[in-house]
């Protein structure tokens, strides 16, 4: 329809300059492109098109009276005129009648310096008021912990209602009455809960809606924005961050069509939160008995060579082991995995939250999304496996809510009922062990012309005993008949037992219907992490590694780096994993929080600086390697973190650490990384379905707003809905068969682990499983994220 | 003959007597000086001196942290940090005036909405060390409360040439 569309140019004028543009262009865009300014309010290039705040008034030759800019369509011959008496006299008035109901509050008005109001008011408004009645003023409401809303300011240009209608997919905001009993509000008393809800503080022309986070701590004019990269999802989100006298003051979205075009989740845009938060480290600490000191860095890096060295020579440098967190940045990844390897032992793993490793001796199977972004909206059908993509990539789920609009089937599986914002074609909610079930069943449907012999090895044998439903027949149906499909494995389902099964039915899916196969990963550089080398069994740029094939947290580690990461909450088995740390003789803790698990396991704590203070590279989902610069210098005496590895690198006087710039580090992986196939998936391996037994298995939900330390920090963040409370979560039915029905609290056992924990039913979860969330500091004592539990009383 | 003419010019000692006469006229003349700091010369209502942060009669400070001033401020002197007050208005935190740097041009109180951030009459304050001359909120407004009739009364003077 595109193409139709450019190719019928029309001949216009404006203010007497002629232009070319597309047939079916708005007077306003026709006029944005040409770079002459109208003034609007209720105009958006992103939203449609209300025309209800009329500021856009113009002249045009041949009409009679004034029209909307933003709603005339251009036609041939047409001659605007945006400045002429007509148009002025218009656009004035409007604007007279807009300041009628606005107060006068600039001053303590946090748009104030933003304001697309005062601007325009600059440019069409009276000096002086000649309005002397009473104005009307509104109550305030109170929508939730992020936005904070002054109704008597709002113009009415119900952009933020378009934005719930049209982007966000929820219509949390809307206007009720007319004229001037018009009100923009949520109907009943309650908070605005999407995940994007952060935008319509940029969309609002006015000071209605602010944000709350930020609210009078500054004004826009003393902030320096800095160019930097979202650091908590595979998206990679472009954002602006305002610094102001060395402090971050707010996260904006920058806009790039190709990957969020203008919007921003709110895990990206209030993240910055934490960055003051109490706990930060800002101080090398050493451990002396008990007590923790704080010490300069030379005496702190010094103990923490000293400490690594005496485990080398006691055991072997093969008991050092390396956790880096998904959202470390590339150079940070690729310093500590060439220390570790410099030292000897390749136990670096930064897939802290996966289960399953059985698919690390294929080579490959790298996290890509597969395709760019911005394709993720032209797709005809897409299958997604274990993805609470609206809450996990609020961008992807976007995308794929225009490809939803659009017509396509977008289909899912997944262990719990997760909420979409767009139509879902297909849902199946199985347990985790039925999951590979339902992937086989798929792959039944789709194999059912091919003749056993020419199916990959092991399958049919796997493939007979399933059953096939409509559900099963109507994804195979859809993914093979779409023009464009893509499978997409996500977020949720790495921590699940049988990942590599899933990644290997996805695959062949994939293959079978023509589709394209990615991961919607965790963290902001898991595919950055791969090509760094930060796993075991792959060095930097996909060289291949020897290795004994365990995983890391597996093995007996005596000496333990820790990069931003907080092994209780940020592994898929919390209770093993403090365990490992906790154990080991010798713990290094690179991080910028310190927590009392920190303080109680660690031995060293040296303060690094989080993704806006630091300078780096995080690769996202597609592969675009986006650099950013830090933005503030790190509070006391925390520095960079590729800066203290490669200090560590010289005193333990290895070769190549000699870097001047994290910009050289980054270029030397990328030559090694030049090349490079990122394949999403590993050669074929037969999964094996007979895994879940009769128990009850858990469900290990990561919550969106406890992915990594700094959103765990986040205040604001933290009192949003979308903060899932600790609890055991499921069904009735399987309440009253574990007979636990009738208790207020319940204790949850895997193994030697325990924990008691609110009971909360819950319909959505399925049968026989119970849904315990991780990365919580009330289930951290549990074991694995997924996989068999005990409940009793 | 020229010669002549200086000789009786300075026979009768004629430049000296000339120069007598302007001293004297100027000795039984009314003085022009002030013995200062016993007497003081008047000031306009518009005198820019030290700074100070009004209160309203009720006692509540008038700023409301829209940083105009500190915008507006040709030789970054002010610095303002400001937040959410429990009763959810908006106040500073943070509200400092570096006389070292201050060249008193009154920007900041021509810019200031509320009439907050004043300039008063006072010119002969000093400070021992920099820290001193280092005005902090508090500060500003102990200036403020102390002359507040007298810098009432110079705004009320000059009310009706703005």
């Amino acid at each position: 329809m595109n193409k139709q569309v450019t190719k019928q140019m029309v001949n216009i004028e404006i203010n007497g300059k002629k232009l070319q543009v597309p047939q079916g262009t708005m007077v306003i865009e026709a006029a944005d492109s040409a770079g002459m300014t109208i003034p609007r309010f209720c105009y958006h290039r992103k939203l449609s098109v209300a025309a209800n705040c009329r500021m856009c008034l113009v002249d045009i030759e041949k009409m009679p009276k004034p029209v909307p800019a933003c709603a005339t369509p251009v036609t041939d011959g047409m001659k605007v005129l945006t400045h002429s008496a007509k148009a002025l006299d218009a656009q004035k008035g409007v604007m007279e009648f807009l300041l009628i109901n606005h107060p006068l509050d600039c001053p303590v008005c946090d748009q104030g310096g933003e304001c697309d109001l005062q601007d325009t008011s600059m440019g069409f408004g009276l000096d002086r008021g000649r309005y002397h009645e009473p104005k009307r003023v509104l109550r305030d409401k109170d929508i939730g912990p992020l936005i904070a809303t002054e109704m008597t300011r709002c113009i009415h240009c119900t952009r933020c209602v378009r934005f719930g209608q049209e982007i966000a997919g929820i219509m949390e905001l809307g206007a009720t009455g007319r004229g001037e009993h018009m009100r923009i509000g949520t109907y009943v008393e309650r908070a605005v809960n999407s995940e994007m809800s952060g935008n319509v503080i940029d969309l609002c022309p006015v000071g209605a809606l602010t944000s709350k986070p930020y609210r009078f701590h500054g004004r826009a004019w003393e902030n320096i924005p800095i160019d930097s990269i979202a650091a908590h999802d595979c998206i990679g989100s472009n954002i602006h961050i305002e610094v102001r006298r060395n402090k971050v003051m707010r996260v904006l979205p920058r806009e790039n069509n190709g990957i969020n075009e203008c919007w921003l989740s709110d895990r990206d845009r209030f993240s910055y939160t934490a960055l003051d938060s109490d706990d930060r480290l800002t101080q090398p600490m050493i451990k002396q008995g008990d007590d923790w000191k704080a010490v300069d860095w030379p005496t702190a890096l010094n103990y923490a060579v000293e400490g690594l060295k005496t485990v080398i020579n006691k055991y072997d440098a093969r008991h050092l082991g390396a956790l880096v967190s998904p959202s470390s940045t590339l150079e940070e990844m690729y310093l500590l995995q060439k220390l570790m390897r410099g030292l000897g032992c390749d136990n670096i793993e930064h897939r802290l939250r996966q289960q399953d490793f059985s698919s690390d001796t294929a080579s490959g199977a790298y996290p890509v999304l597969g395709l760019p972004v911005a394709e993720l909206e032209n797709l005809n059908a897409a299958l997604l496996i274990g993805a609470c993509i609206r809450k996990d990539q609020p961008i992807a789920a976007h995308r794929l809510r225009k490809a939803a609009l659009k017509g396509a089937n977008i289909m899912a599986i997944n262990a719990l009922d997760y909420d979409f914002n767009f139509p879902l074609a297909e849902m199946l909610v199985v347990s985790p062990a039925d999951m590979l079930r339902s992937l086989a069943a798929i792959c039944k449907v789709l194999m059912e012309e091919i003749s056993s012999s020419e199916m990959p090895d092991g399958l049919s044998a796997i493939l007979a005993a399933v059953e096939v439903n409509g559900t099963h027949r109507a994804i195979a149906h859809h993914l093979k008949s779409a023009e464009k499909a893509a499978v997409l494995i996500g977020t949720q389902a790495m921590s699940q037992n049988e990942l590599a099964g899933i990644r290997a039915l996805a695959g062949l899916i994939a293959e079978s219907t023509n589709a394209s196969l990615g991961s919607l990963s965790e963290g902001a550089n898991a595919l950055g992490a791969w090509l760094a080398g930060a796993v075991p069994h792959q060095g930097p740029g996909g060289a291949t590694v020897e290795n004994d094939k365990t995983a890391v947290l597996a093995k007996h580690l005596m000496a333990c780096v820790l990069l931003n990461v907080e092994p209780e909450l940020d592994c898929a088995n919390a209770s093993a994993a403090h365990d490992v740390v906790r154990h080991a003789e010798f713990v290094i803790s690179m991080t910028s929080y310190m927590s009392e698990n920190m303080k109680a396991s660690a031995d060293v704590l040296l303060p690094i600086a989080p993704f806006a203070e630091t300078s780096g590279t995080l690769v996202n989902g597609a592969g675009d390697w986006q650099s950013f610069n830090g933005s503030c210098t790190p509070p006391g005496e925390a520095r960079p973190g590729w800066k203290v590895l490669r200090v560590l690198g010289n005193l333990f006087e290895l070769d190549g650490f000699e870097y001047l710039s994290s910009d050289e580090v980054r270029d030397e992986l990328k030559v090694r990384c030049e090349g490079l196939e990122l394949s999403p998936s590993g050669p074929w391996r037969c999964p094996s379905l007979d895994s879940g037994d009769g128990g009850l298995q858990r469900i290990g939900h990561l919550p969106m707003y406890a992915v990594d330390m700094l959103v765990r920090r986040a205040q604001p963040l933290q009192d949003t809905r979308d903060a899932i409370v600790a609890a055991i979560y499921l069904n009735a039915a399987t309440a009253k068969r574990t007979g636990v029905a009738n208790e207020d609290n319940v204790q949850a056992v895997q193994g030697s682990c325990s924990v008691s924990l609110p009971l909360v039913i819950d319909e959505s979860i399925p049968d026989a499983c119970v849904m315990i969330p991780v990365a919580l500091e009330e289930t951290s004592a549990l074991g694995a994220a997924y996989g068999v539990i005990d409940l009793c009383k | 003959m020229k010669h002549f003419v200086q000789f009786m010019k300075s026979l009768f000692l004629l430049e000296l007597l000339k120069g007598m006469n302007v001293t004297g006229r100027y000795f039984f003349k009314p003085k022009m000086t002030l013995r200062y700091p016993e007497e003081r010369t008047p000031l306009s209502p518009r005198f820019r001196g030290l700074h100070a942060l009004r209160r309203y009669p009720n006692g509540e400070e008038r700023c409301i942290a829209c940083k105009l001033c500190e915008a507006v401020c040709p030789a970054l002197a002010i610095t303002i940090e400001s937040a959410e007050r429990e009763d959810g208005t908006r106040r500073t935190t943070r509200y400092e005036i570096d006389l070292t740097k201050c060249i008193f041009c009154g920007y900041c109180e021509e810019s200031c909405p509320v009439d907050s951030i004043v300039e008063t009459h006072i010119f002969e304050y000093h400070g021992e060390e920099r820290a001193d001359l280092y005005m902090t909120k508090e500060k500003l407004l102990a200036v403020g409360d102390k002359y507040e009739v007298q810098i009432a009364q110079a705004r009320e003077q000059d009310a009706r040439y703005r």
